[in-house]
């Protein structure tokens, strides 16, 4: 079965990539065991470090809750096998601005031995919508497509809007990753029964399952299991293969034909989008009691012996699973989390897998460092911009550090899908230096925010002082009447009253 | 002759009544200078530390409109206030009177040592210290916007500045 190709709302710009997800994708996934050590970030999600409520030497079972939701956006960390926990410290982490986060290390057992189901689960059916999203929110699931937005929040923001339509993204642009290529080759079912729970918790009918062109087998497989479920609210999609419509908003253009509004969200125009690996795991912990302990990763790259995907627990380190995958080649470079458009550069294997991780590319070769040159002004970074900026504007900007131009020009949109840098003949790292500059006007912002608070804490306390000064010359103008109508016989009196007491 | 007379005659009025009109407009449109003291105050850092001379943001910058003060008496401000100031008033950039302050500070009081006098509670220009009579005070770190008029006053110098980062 084919979808009709879908693109109803034209992205502006973007490009064809060449997309290298062969070599990872003729073999099917495979299961990497347990490693001998986890090592677990409290911190896999947007928002605030979860809270660790397990001490070092506790014994664990796979499945159970190692650490907290902290703060109002955030999700839990569950254990990713059994094992005693020996440590919680800093440990090197994929992080964006690279550095060593708090993670919970856990020495495993072997016997891999998960926490009972208490009793026998309720169908999700039966569940009102509310009850279904705290359910999803302990089960620390994360949008998986690379944000990882805690999904429960994500869906409580969207309850409270005009919704009409879920879209399950499966698009996955970013060349290389084929980590959700596969899921929906494997596991389409879990991806559609988990549409099927999503539509329940936001009482919506309709939902599109949207994948891109070059992903034939994917698309064969959902269509063969929504033709055996009979799901009419369920209608899969095709999109042309084009860098990046698997954005959040360019997807929802594509196929809604709805721009999301500058600064707003995909719910502003009625839509909520779902990554499909979110869609499986929701699945695997409302149906089957599974918390988010593993996911599906691709390990590829020229410097990669067997490039896949695997599916390995949270908490196994880089180096762990590219040894599974034959380990490094003689031509191994430079290993990259994420794909090589929005992906980061790590310098140690020692980092861990989280949630966020989709890709672990391994590349042959340095990109080519090119001397950055003036810019010419030709426009092509415009051309390929999916959002309709001005890149050649902004980068002036940016270097004026002139925030009001930037904000008018609209870098607070910017997605950083790093289009412009790739066509740029002048080889300027725009994408860096508008991430430097949106990193400044958030500083600015703070900053603002903070005067604010000090001014109106200043005018407060400036109101204080001037009615205690008000009170106190009221106070002071009784006494000086009191004393003006008894008369000056009764102030000598009490002076003498006040001598005599002082002799004594 | 008539002609030339007829064309200075013209010139003459013409610059009557725009001299007119425009020296009536001027007192009549003028901005609000209370507005402008308002818009002046948002371009400062609220620091309220009275480096400037004057005892708060607020006094400053209706010194600035009044005219009785240059805009580059800010340290925590620094070049980019004085550069935004410069483009709200029209006035040319001048180069920071003072050394600029380094970075963002907080005042940290060493608990140990304090003897609960409040005189640097009476000092804080935006409430920013707890404290009474008798009793440890300590400050409000989330608060404190590093103005050091709190650093003076304590009789024990219990008080020191810390930078932020």
């Amino acid at each position: 079965m084919s979808a009709p190709t879908y693109d109803l709302g034209k992205l502006h710009g973007g490009l064809r990539l060449q997309a290298n997800k062969k070599m990872s994708t003729d073999k099917a996934i495979q299961h990497i065991p347990v490693p001998n050590q986890l090592i677990l970030p409290i911190t896999q999600h947007a928002g605030d470090p979860a809270q660790p409520i397990v001490g070092s030497g506790e014994h664990v079972l796979k499945g159970q809750l190692i650490a907290e939701q902290g703060g109002s956006l955030g999700a839990p960390v569950h254990a990713s096998s059994s094992g005693r926990v020996v440590a919680i410290e800093p440990w090197p982490v994929s992080r964006r601005y690279g550095d060593n986060a708090p993670c919970i290390v856990i020495e495993c057992d072997g016997k891999d031995e998960a926490v009972g189901i208490a009793d026998l689960l309720p169908s999700y059916e039966t569940l009102p919508p509310q009850e279904l999203l705290s359910r999803i929110l302990r089960g620390g699931i994360v949008g998986l497509g690379g944000a990882v937005f805690p999904t429960a929040q994500k869906l409580m923001q969207a309850l409270s809007c005009e919704l009409e339509f879920l879209i399950l993204n499966g698009v996955e642009c970013e060349p290389y990753i084929s980590c959700d290529d596969v899921l929906m080759r494997e596991y389409a079912r879990e991806v559609i029964a988990g549409a099927q729970i999503l539509l329940h918790a936001l009482e919506l009918d309709v939902c599109y399952v949207v994948v891109e062109s070059d992903k034939p087998a994917a698309i064969r497989r959902l269509g063969e299991v929504l033709a055996e479920l009979d799901d009419a609210r369920i209608v899969l999609k095709q999109v042309p293969t084009i860098y990046p419509s698997g954005g959040e908003d360019q997807l929802v253009q594509l196929v809604t034909n709805r721009e999301v509004p500058s600064g707003g969200l995909p719910t502003d125009v009625g839509c909520l989008v779902q990554n499909v690996g979110t869609a499986a795991a929701i699945y695997n912990w409302i149906s089957n009691n599974e918390p988010l302990v593993s996911r599906i990763t691709t390990v590829t790259g020229e410097g990669v012996a067997q490039p896949m995907n695997v599916e390995a627990r949270l908490g196994t380190t880089i180096a762990d699973i590219i040894d599974f995958a034959g380990g490094y080649t003689d031509r191994a470079k430079q290993l990259i989390i994420g794909g090589p458009m929005t992906g980061k550069s790590v310098t140690s294997d020692r980092v861990p897998l989280v949630k966020a991780t989709n890709c672990i590319l391994v590349l042959s070769e340095m990109p080519a460092v090119t001397a950055e040159i003036p810019c010419i002004r030709c426009g092509d970074c415009a051309a390929v911009c999916p959002i309709q900026l001005l890149p050649q504007q902004l980068f002036w900007y940016a270097c004026a550090d002139d925030e009001a131009k930037l904000r008018s020009y609209g870098l607070t949109d910017c997605i950083e899908c790093g289009c412009c840098d790739l066509v740029c003949p002048s080889h300027i790292p725009l994408t860096a230096d508008f991430r430097t500059a949106k990193a400044r006007i958030r500083e600015l912002a703070d900053e603002k925010a903070r005067a604010a608070r000090a001014r109106l804490r200043f005018e407060a306390r400036n109101e204080r002082l001037e009615m205690d000064q008000i009170l106190r010359d009221e106070e002071l103008a009784q006494q000086k009447e009191a004393a003006r109508k008894a008369g000056p016989d009764a102030i000598a009196e009490i002076l003498k009253r006040k001598q005599e007491r002082d002799e004594d | 002759m008539g002609s030339m007379w007829t064309a200075i005659l013209t010139i003459t009025l013409i610059s009557l009544v725009a001299g007119l009109a425009l020296s009536y407009a001027y007192r009549t449109l003028q901005s609000d200078s209370g507005e402008l003291v308002e818009q002046v105050n948002d371009l400062l850092p609220q620091t309220q530390c009275a480096q400037c001379g004057y005892p708060g943001c607020r006094p400053y910058a209706k010194a600035i409109v009044d005219g009785d003060a240059t805009i580059n008496l800010c340290p925590p401000g620094g070049d980019d206030t004085i550069r935004r100031l410069a483009s709200l008033l029209g006035k040319d950039i001048v180069p920071l009177a003072e050394r600029p302050a380094p970075g963002r500070a907080v005042a940290v009081i060493d608990e140990s040592l304090c003897i609960g006098c409040t005189h640097c509670r009476n000092a804080c220009p935006v409430d920013a210290i707890i404290g009474a009579q008798q009793l440890m005070h300590t400050i409000i770190e989330a608060e404190c916007t590093g103005c050091e008029l709190c650093v003076a006053p304590c009789p024990v110098d219990c008080i020191s500045m810390k930078s932020r980062s």
